[in-house]
């Protein structure tokens, strides 16, 4: 049992009187009262915050608080009033809240300028660039890809935004329209128009068109098909065979292949059957058009996005 | 039996409350050079003026909203978040330093706590009276008298805690400015909560939390221990001197002159228990080093203005360390704990002063697009797309423009922007293609230089960020 040897000296310690095995003592430290004050504060405090958020469930519910609503339009558009929670509070934000106000002024200059007013002005193109970019990913990049291009392994499923070809026109007008209208890019297959011999001959003109070394009697033997009647190919790609915009026909004679695989077949033999595969399947790819879905001011930012890309015309 | 005890004794402790004597001597002037200094800087800094361009004539701003800080004539961006860092370790160190050779001298001295609560205690004093005048105000019922006093010390309290806070909500803006909306309820909600936590917290903390604060919510007063060693210089009795032989006795018959005390055993302490009455804390730094010493060293002054009345020699509480006591020799300053803490203070101090000095006025940051990496052209040439951004720190407006250094025949495409215009602090980001043809160059990438030449301005150097240029074939 402990004894009560009540120690005090001025300035020591308190104990609280106990000792035990005669002088094993125990320290008392008072906590300082206010210290108490300061728990009951915060036992005020938590009921105050019960009756204002929402803190208690009962039943298949819980308290909403009082006094403490949020407004914000839904989906809808309609006026929605809601107890206070932190996702009412979020899309509150997102459309009252400062930032979201700045955003909205931004949105609307953007939309009132024209685009070589937004062209030139390199604040408002960094915007676009932000905004597009979300736009982009949302409803270009499923089939363009991410960055606009498609990696090797999908070469000519879709064309490649990423660089300065354009099928249909690489003006902003232009892609603005490809944009709203959507477009089919259609070429017939000659697989049974021509012989194999004449696929051959047509494909060697081609290919000689942007690569030397290619056979030149097969050549000559192409470019008259190409540009007589068995073969009819320079009403869409033209004499020169730069092709015609307004049909989506491609340029043959840069370096650029948008649907044969030339680039990454490693002989000129294997050239030579990537580029005859596309003249005797024919092509037909269809982009649909999104003035359905995006809005004008959307598709205008896009356009400026997409013209971004590789460096538009 | 026991139990019963310990029912009598309570499980928490009201604060006592503690009635400082004033008094005068060479460490209370220095605490009121101190004070007076430290609040003449509180206080008026935000009203120094200081010409600026394109920002706010004030010296010292702190422009949340802008993202800026404005420190005389240095501008401090969110990019250099790391001089905080560097003036956190200054002052961690500082601290560290000073408390290895001279103990809480930062507590007693500039913890604006103390500083704060020695201007409310001077409130108190001057409406109340000294000590004695304020213990019998404290201990009779209420009246007018006690009322009016009470009420009028509150009221200044107030005041002061108001405009404590009010000056700091004057750092976050324009001063002139912002104090006129204020008063016409136009500031923002942050400028008045601000206000009111810090009146109250200052009202709170000042007025009647004072030395609990330091004894029982400052880690710092805690964890300082360790900091102290043999030769750190604390506020401390010299009990040889002043016990004696027999203890410490009061001037009496007998015991007046120092021969007779010296003769009868008695110290050179006169138990007037001025040096009790004048602590701010409340202890009797007879009893030794506690941790409710702040050392503010007002003891040393209340006992050296007793000696010097006796005309005995001063020093009886005194700085001094634990090794002078014991030993007798006089404190080393050249430790290892102080000289290493010294390097590293000259470090830090060296290495953030050449940041500063060395603070970029432009960035740029050049970063490849990686999807894709490159695309080819019609022409046959590569191309590689980059992103640029900016940031127009040097105060004026700067006009630019851009080359590429280091990739032969490479074309620079940046549609409309090849010359740029940014006004002071503009940010900016731009696209842009290079096209360039790699011919037969084996590797797949070659690092380059993009340089931003400031066209407008012959003083600054170009500004140039390396790159990369990459094509198929490589890696």
């Amino acid at each position: 049992m402990s004894e009560n040897t009540q120690q005090q000296q001025s300035g020591a310690v308190q104990t609280t009187g106990h000792a035990w095995d005669g002088d094993l003592q125990e320290f008392n430290n008072p906590l300082p009262r206010w210290w108490v004050w300061t728990f009951y504060a915060t036992v005020i405090f938590s009921l105050v915050y019960w009756v204002i958020f929402p803190t208690w469930p009962y039943a298949n519910t819980y308290t909403k608080g009082i006094g403490n609503t949020i407004t914000f339009k839904n989906d809808q558009g309609e006026e929605v009033t809601t107890h206070w929670n932190t996702r009412a509070l979020l899309i509150e934000d997102m459309q009252n809240g400062e930032e979201a106000l700045k955003q909205k002024a931004y949105l609307e200059k953007v939309n009132a300028a024209s685009y070589e007013e937004i062209l030139s002005d390199p604040d408002m193109m960094a915007f676009t660039e932000s905004t597009a970019k979300v736009l982009f990913a949302d409803n270009c990049a499923a089939c363009h890809g991410p960055g606009a291009a498609l990696p090797a392994s999908a070469f000519g499923l879709y064309p490649n935004l990423a660089d300065d070809a354009w099928l249909w026109g690489g003006k902003l007008e232009d892609i603005e329209e490809t944009l709203i209208k959507g477009r089919n890019g259609y070429m017939p297959a000659f697989g049974s128009a021509l012989s194999e011999e004449q696929l051959d001959q047509v494909a060697s003109y081609v290919l000689s068109l942007s690569m030397d070394g290619i056979d030149a009697q097969k050549v000559a033997a192409g470019k008259e098909i190409f540009n007589g009647q068995a073969g009819g190919c320079h009403y869409c790609h033209t004499k020169e065979a730069t092709g015609l915009e307004s049909q989506g026909a491609a340029n043959l004679t840069d370096a650029i292949w948008t649907v044969a695989n030339v680039p990454s077949a490693p002989t000129t033999e294997a050239k030579l059957v990537a580029v005859k595969k596309v003249i005797r399947d024919g092509i037909n790819r269809v982009m649909p058009g999104w003035s359905g879905r995006l809005s004008d001011d959307e598709i205008k930012q896009l356009a400026i996005y997409v013209h971004q890309r590789g460096g538009g015309k | 039996m026991a139990d019963q005890q310990t029912d009598q004794q309570p499980l928490y402790e009201a604060r006592r409350s503690i009635f400082p004597r004033s008094v005068k001597g060479r460490f209370r002037n220095i605490k009121w050079a101190i004070l007076a200094f430290a609040y003449g800087v509180y206080f008026l800094l935000p009203w120094m003026r200081w010409e600026r361009a394109a920002a706010p004539d004030q010296a010292v701003l702190f422009d949340l909203v802008g993202r800026k800080f404005y420190l005389f004539g240095l501008t401090v961006y969110p990019q250099d978040i790391f001089w905080l860092a560097g003036f956190l370790m200054l002052a961690a160190y500082l601290l560290f330093f000073v408390t290895g050779i001279a103990g809480r001298v930062f507590c007693g001295y500039f913890c604006f706590q103390t500083l704060w609560t020695d201007v409310f205690v001077l409130v108190e004093r001057l409406v109340q009276g000294e000590r004695p005048a304020r213990i019998r105000l404290a201990k009779q019922p209420m009246n007018g008298e006690k009322i009016l006093k009470l009420g009028l010390t509150h009221l200044l309290w107030l005041l002061v805690a108001f405009a404590t806070g009010l000056s700091f909500v004057l750092y976050w803006g324009n001063a002139p400015d912002l104090i006129v909306d204020y008063f016409t309820g136009k500031a923002p909600f942050a400028a008045y909560g601000t206000t009111l936590f810090l009146t109250a917290t200052t009202y709170v903390m000042a007025g009647h939390a004072r030395e609990q604060v330091c004894t029982y919510m400052c880690p710092y007063s805690r964890f300082q221990s360790v900091m102290f060693d043999k030769d750190t210089l604390v506020v401390s009795y010299d009990s040889k001197r002043g016990e004696g032989s027999a203890g410490r006795a009061k001037l009496g018959k007998g015991l007046k002159s120092r021969e007779e005390r010296q003769a009868a055993g008695a110290g050179d302490c006169i138990d007037c228990g001025y040096c009790v009455q004048v602590c701010p804390t409340g202890i009797d730094i007879r009893n030794g080093l506690q941790i409710q010493c702040i050392s503010c060293a007002l003891c040393i002054d209340a006992c050296d203005a007793i000696m010097d009345s006796l005309g005995w020699e001063r020093g009886l509480v005194a700085y001094t360390s634990e090794r002078q006591a014991e030993e007798g020799r006089r404190a080393r300053l050249l430790r290892p704990k102080v000289l290493g803490y010294f390097i590293v203070l000259l470090v830090i101090v060296a290495a953030l002063a050449w940041n500063v000095s060395h603070q970029q006025l432009f960035d740029l940051s050049v970063a490849q697009e990686r999807l894709p990496l490159y695309v080819t052209l019609s022409d046959g040439r590569i191309q590689n797309s980059y992103e640029f951004k900016m940031n127009n720190k040097t105060g004026g407006p700067l006009e630019l423009e851009f080359e590429v250094v280091g990739l032969e025949g490479a074309e620079l495409d940046l549609g409309n922007f090849s010359h740029v215009e940014l006004a002071p602090d503009q940010r900016l980001r731009l696209r842009a293609h290079i096209k360039y043809d790699p011919e037969a160059a084996e590797s797949g990438s070659q690092p380059f230089r993009i340089r931003a030449v400031p066209v407008n301005r012959s003083d600054l150097q170009p500004f140039e960020k390396d790159a990369v240029f990459s094509w198929p074939g490589g890696n």
